[in-house]
């Protein structure tokens, strides 16, 4: 069926017309509502609170979502929200990165608020087109898309029966149905999710952009915590954005030549040094993934160990030369030299419902190579890039299903899950056929795949009423805190880092804080009072990327020449400034480094806030399973014996000699996890929480956000 | 006996900043060599000796994904 016939059956629900207006210093001054239940679309104007204390982006979604939402509502409730924004800066084409939309819903995990950072053209064309942000609220009755026309001046609900539900089907027939010609489909951006979304609570969302040169739809992913189950839950297809007309100055800046003059300088650094630094524009993220094998850190059989001998069959470099095209300029926005948004073109499916097509695969991202691969014990190129498709065409979170698919595993080689339960699937480690199959019966919503979608926490619970299992050993080995499944880097020798897990708003995710080579390697953040300090700065600093539409790679997957001779090399100052220098650039306000991290920090203890308010964010709630911080079972422990008993004898004048291994787990068991607990006392403080991790009184009056329904979260437990 | 990025490390004959990088397998691309507080150049690596009492740090600009 081609896509005109597919249009003919669209019902239209509602239809709202709007002046297009005009975006001021990254402001349009206004967000769309759209409320599926009421069939009602609206215009709500951003206001000057907003601005100010929420900056953007992340910041807008929490405070719509803060207010649409009670402590009592949950994921699939109507009252709970979708909400897309880019932010000040979002938008502008002379700085890299600078594409960025941020998702923020209550996620079907963790119960709590969820934000997910994503490429794609979806946040800046919703901008042009007069929007400063899309809060959905409601569910509809049947399957619908939103339709912005940005040169219009038009939004429309639509039923749509006959479109495809996987994403890299569906994204080309909306981008086909709704440009106006070739030409045009550079100006569509489409929003889906995927079959998977209908049946897990790991579902993504995919944001495209036409690749002009491939003349493909490309896919982004905001991946993280089941943003897609939410979506079709509230039965949207999609969302599509049409805007012709993008240019350099359309955020109307207040000094342009700020913006030029930072953007021209980081090109050229990326010119000069990207080749012999990271090699973003070469194979992007994948890049590290013979370093964490190197330096003991890529996650191998569910995070038991962080190396092995077969990791070079999954090298970067096996990518660069088989598989991944090169010579493209793979920006996910406009003028990001960088380029790290690689693609497997004509790759060749072999299973499941597309076997047989020639794809494009995006990807892989370090985090899918080391979790669809490394994690669950297969060093197969191909599996990963089929897995990587799959889970987006489906809308499944690669992180979340590579973290499960090796937890499974690994209760399935220790007798705790069989053949009978999993329905035939040997799902021991290695086992390509097995996890592949997995993934398709999640899309399917079958078998054991289905029971794997609901996450590692809730699998637990399952299998310990179910089937007997210890609880306290799969506390230890299902890696997930507060509902979300770990992210794929092996933390256990990184204190800093197993805080940079634990002490996240949102769950075990990377994007807060990265600090394990500051830490383990460099050893730069020696005493509990540096860690604090790290896991003070560095989640603040990369809270404000998700205000400001940004993304985080240019910051430090490229370093200047200056760095060398810096004070604080880690924090890589001159491109800080940079970041001063854009915001003041665009928005017209003068803010310094200090400032900036104050935006993060009024932002970041308000999600804090939130989670309390819905039940959580307190100390239980930033606990860690062990595995993340030592080893759990005796194979582990023997296979870095020389390390953890040297260990023993450094850290705690203990002498290993002839001890069993049971018992020298136990000893630095001990010793580790009161360390945990040092560290979460003095993070506390550092962020002016209480002991119990509840933000003080004057912590929220110092940043301004002592708002009376926040005080009102906080004073039961102050 | 050497210190590297404020730990122990055994010192060896003709241990240059290149073999000390090799032993202790520090592969990462991105980075800054300093010993006794200055900085070594990437391409004097080679050629640069350490001394018994040296203070070596190798600090890794990695600050992940």
């Amino acid at each position: 069926m081609n896509v005109k016939e597919m249009l003919k059956e669209h019902k239209l629900l509602a239809e709202f017309r709007y002046e297009l207006g005009q975006i001021e210093r990254g402001y349009t001054n206004r967000s769309l509502y759209v409320n599926l239940s009421e069939h009602r679309i609206e215009s709500k104007p951003v206001t000057e609170m907003m601005k100010e204390k929420f900056i953007g982006g992340k910041g807008f979604g929490l405070w719509y979502l803060w207010n649409a939402v009670t402590s009592e509502t949950k994921w699939n409730d109507p009252e709970n929200e979708i909400i897309i924004s880019s932010g000040p800066l979002g938008g502008i084409t002379q700085y890299p990165g600078a594409g960025k939309s941020l998702v923020v819903t209550l996620s079907p995990l963790t119960g709590l608020v969820i934000d997910s950072n994503v490429g794609g053209y979806f946040g800046p064309l919703l901008k042009f087109s007069g929007w400063d942000a899309l809060e959905i609220q409601g569910k509809a009755d049947k399957d619908v898309i939103i339709f912005i026309d940005g040169n219009e001046g038009t939004v429309r609900i639509e039923e749509t029966p006959l479109e495809a539900t996987d994403s890299h089907i569906l994204g080309e027939q909306l981008t086909e149905m709704y440009a106006e010609s070739e030409e045009d489909k550079r100006n569509i951006s489409v929003v889906t999710a995927g079959s998977a979304g209908d049946h897990t609570l790991i579902g993504l969302l995919n944001f495209t952009f036409y690749d002009v040169r491939r003349k493909a739809v490309r896919l982004k992913q905001a991946g993280r915590g089941g943003i897609g189950t939410v979506f079709r839950d509230k039965k949207i297809k999609a969302l599509v954005v049409r805007f012709r007309g993008v240019k350099g100055d359309l955020n109307h800046p207040a000094d342009i030549s700020k913006i030029n003059k930072a953007g021209i300088k980081l090109h050229k650094e990326i010119n000069k040094f990207d080749a012999v630094q990271n090699r973003m524009r070469q194979i992007g993220t994948a890049n590290i993934i013979e370093v964490m094998n190197e330096y003991d850190l890529l996650p191998v059989h569910n995070y038991k160990f962080g190396s092995h001998p077969d990791a070079d069959k999954i090298a970067s470099n096996v990518f660069v030369e088989k598989y991944i095209t090169q010579g493209l300029p793979d920006g996910c926005w406009y003028g990001c030299s960088l380029s790290c948004a690689k693609a497997a073109d004509k790759f060749e499916i072999k299973t499941g419902p597309y076997k047989g097509q020639l794809v494009t695969v995006d990807g892989p991202e370090y985090e899918n190579a080391a979790g669809l691969g490394a994690n669950c014990g297969i060093f197969d190129p191909e599996y990963i890039l089929e897995s990587n498709f799959y889970c987006d065409t489906y809308g499944i979170d690669t992180i979340s299903f590579g973290t499960i698919t090796a937890f499974v595993m690994e209760c399935y080689e220790s007798g705790i899950i069989n053949k009978e339960i999993t329905g035939g699937l040997a799902l021991y480690f290695g086992n390509a056929d097995a996890a592949m199959e997995l993934l398709h019966q999640m899309a399917r919503g079958e078998g054991f795949g289905k029971i794997a979608g609901q996450g590692i926490r809730r699998m637990k619970k399952l299998f310990i009423e179910q089937y007997g299992a210890d609880p306290d050993f799969l506390q230890d080995i299902g890696m997930e805190q507060k509902g979300l499944e770990y992210s794929e880097y092996l933390p256990k020798e990184s204190l800093a880092q197993q805080g940079g897990y634990g002490l996240t708003n949102k769950g075990p995710q990377h994007d807060e804080a990265w600090l394990i080579f500051m830490d383990m390697v460099n050893n730069q953040i020696p005493t509990f009072e540096d860690k604090a300090e790290a896991l003070h700065y560095f989640p603040m600093f990369r809270t404000w990327f998700g205000l400001n539409g940004l993304c985080k790679l240019p910051w430090n997957d490229i370093i200047p020449e200056s760095n060398a001779t810096a004070d604080e090399p880690a924090k890589i100052p001159e491109h800080v400034q940079n970041y001063v220098d854009i915001f003041n650039g665009v928005t017209g306000k003068n803010i310094d480094k200090e400032e900036l991290i104050l935006q993060s920090e009024r932002v970041y203890n308000f999600q804090r806030v939130f989670n309390i308010r819905m039940g959580h964010g307190k100390r239980e709630d930033d606990k860690i399973p062990y595995r993340s911080a030592g080893p759990v079972t005796v194979e582990e422990y023997e296979s870095r014996q020389e390390r953890y008993d040297r260990q023993l004898i450094e850290l705690l004048n203990y002498n290993p000699e002839g001890k069993a291994t049971e018992e020298k787990i136990k000893v630095l068991r001990k010793y580790r996890e009161e360390q945990y607990e040092k560290l979460v006392d003095a993070v506390y403080k550092r962020r002016g929480w209480t002991n119990n991790g509840i933000p003080k009184l004057e912590t929220l009056q110092k940043l301004g956000i002592d708002f009376p329904e926040v005080v009102e979260v906080v004073k039961p437990y102050l | 006996m050497i210190q590297v990025n404020g730990k122990d490390f055994e010192w060896e004959e003709d241990l240059t900043v290149q073999k000390l990088l090799e032993k202790k397998r520090y592969t990462y691309p991105k980075i800054i060599v300093k010993v006794n507080d200055h900085l070594i150049p990437k391409e004097e690596y080679e050629l640069t000796p350490i001394h018994d009492g040296d203070d070596v740090k190798v600090i890794h600009l990695l600050a992940g994904g």
